[in-house]
């Protein structure tokens, strides 16, 4: 048990959620998150989803790694990833139908995530399934997180509500306060990331130095 | 003895592995799970046809008491506005027809008759191109054959938060009302620029940021609306 959670495991899963997060330092995944932040709760659904992916086909590729030709190295990652993928989105249509419409729209997104290719490559191909499981939950989750923020940003300063509840008061309205629709607009999204990162880089360079 | 996992015949030989076992199994569960998921789309075609006769946030369970309660008929009309096949199971006839089906070549339109609150409306399914993939719609009109009583509209891949919002009610609340014609007979339904209603008996205020996919929402109305329009004047008589 003890070795389940050693201490290169625990980095495996801890480091890309904030020192090696696949956005803000590896720059991965930059297009969905611009695609996918105009509100809230599209950002939440599309993390869990490249989460999920991401950790279970890490478990896969890891499992095959010995065996997989160096020449097709990729293309097997690709029709690991897409294979499930689409099992996944099956299963969804039939026992949970809501959820599985939800998510149609970001499917092809999922599949062609960067993140996953480059946590498939970079991790899964050189270690062991049950380390390649941590790094995809700890790559996913450091993914979801900047999504959430930014689509929360997005969501609040650009329609006035959260997961579609109004937060900002009637009051501000009726005293002048408009919506600002620059928000909803995609190239905000790659602003605001770029404020996270600005923030994020502050922080960590110092605390190494 | 060690395989030389980079030669060419251990390469082809993988490949033409993984390939065979990545398609049956998807073969295998997409039979396995057919039935439900097939079940599963009804539901949601029922739900939203009912939605566009106001009937919306329906629980899973209610849909079929719903559509029992308001739909009178299935109707399959053709392109001159006859009908070709009365529909009374409900959903066998119309409803059997897909809506990528709906063309005029086909010659074969379903119509959904229902009744809300003593009133008879007619459901015309609708078709069309968004912006990034396909979107459909429902539009409930009066026993007259002019006007709007009701819309219902979804999407495959809109932008979230721009072009999906013609799945949100404030925007379908719009049609309520509208006509369908403008006076010279012409189909005149129809989503423009947001903020530039010149006509507010037949335009819809678009949605800002989602020009594009109320195009689609626009090109869809007039071209799906025309297929219907001689059975609309028959309903007129």
């Amino acid at each position: 048990m003890a070795a389940l959670f050693s201490k290169e495991n625990r980095q495996a899963f801890t480091e890309p959620l904030s020192l090696n997060n696949p956005v803000l330092v590896q720059v991965l995944g930059i297009c969905s998150a611009l695609a996918v932040t105009a509100k809230l709760e599209p950002a939440i659904v599309m993390g869990l989803s490249v989460t999920v992916i991401t950790a279970f086909s890490n478990v896969i590729v890891s499992l095959i790694r010995k065996t997989i030709p160096n020449r097709i190295r990729i293309i097997i990652q690709l029709v690991v990833v897409a294979a499930l993928v689409t099992i996944v989105s099956m299963i969804l249509k039939a026992f949970a139908y809501d959820v599985s419409v939800q998510l149609s729209v970001y499917i092809g997104l999922i599949i062609t995530n960067c993140i996953l290719m480059g946590r498939l490559e970079a991790f899964a191909m050189t270690n062991g399934p049950w380390q390649s499981f941590l790094d995809g939950i700890g790559s996913g989750l450091g993914y979801a997180w900047i999504l959430v923020v930014v689509g929360a940003v997005r969501e609040l300063l650009g329609n006035g509500t959260l997961l579609g509840f109004n937060i900002i008061p009637e009051a501000c309205y009726n005293a002048g306060y408009v919506n600002n629709g620059m928000m909803t607009m995609p190239a905000m999204s790659m602003i605001i990331l770029g404020c996270i990162i600005w923030v994020h880089r502050a922080y960590t360079t110092k605390n190494t130095k | 003895m060690k395989l030389n996992t980079n030669s060419n015949v251990y390469t082809v030989v993988y490949a033409a592995v993984i390939v065979v076992v990545v398609a049956f199994l998807l073969a295998f569960v997409s039979t396995a799970l057919k039935d439900r998921s097939d079940a599963n789309v009804e539901n949601d075609t029922k739900k939203q046809i009912l939605a566009s006769l106001g009937q919306r946030a329906i629980a899973d369970a209610d849909v079929q008491a719903t559509w029992d309660k308001y739909i009178v008929a299935d109707l399959v009309v053709d392109t001159a506005g006859n009908v070709v096949s009365e529909g009374t199971s409900k959903d066998q006839d119309g409803f059997r027809i897909n809506r990528r089906d709906i063309k005029a070549e086909n010659n074969a339109l379903p119509v959904f008759v229902a009744t809300v609150e003593g009133q008879t409306k007619y459901v015309l399914p609708l078709t069309g191109k968004g912006l990034w993939g396909p979107i459909w719609g429902y539009i409930a009109v009066d026993a007259d054959g002019k006007t709007v009583f009701g819309a219902y509209f979804n999407h495959e891949s809109e932008t979230a938060g721009l072009g999906a919002e013609i799945k949100a009610e404030y925007f379908q609340a719009e049609f309520v009302g509208k006509q369908i014609e403008d006076a010279t007979g012409e189909v005149a339904l129809t989503v423009v620029k947001n903020g530039k209603v010149d006509d507010a008996t037949t335009q819809c205020d678009g949605i800002s940021g989602a020009t594009l996919t109320g195009n689609g929402v626009a090109a869809m109305l007039s071209e799906g609306l025309r297929l219907y329009q001689p059975y609309l004047h028959k309903l007129n008589q």
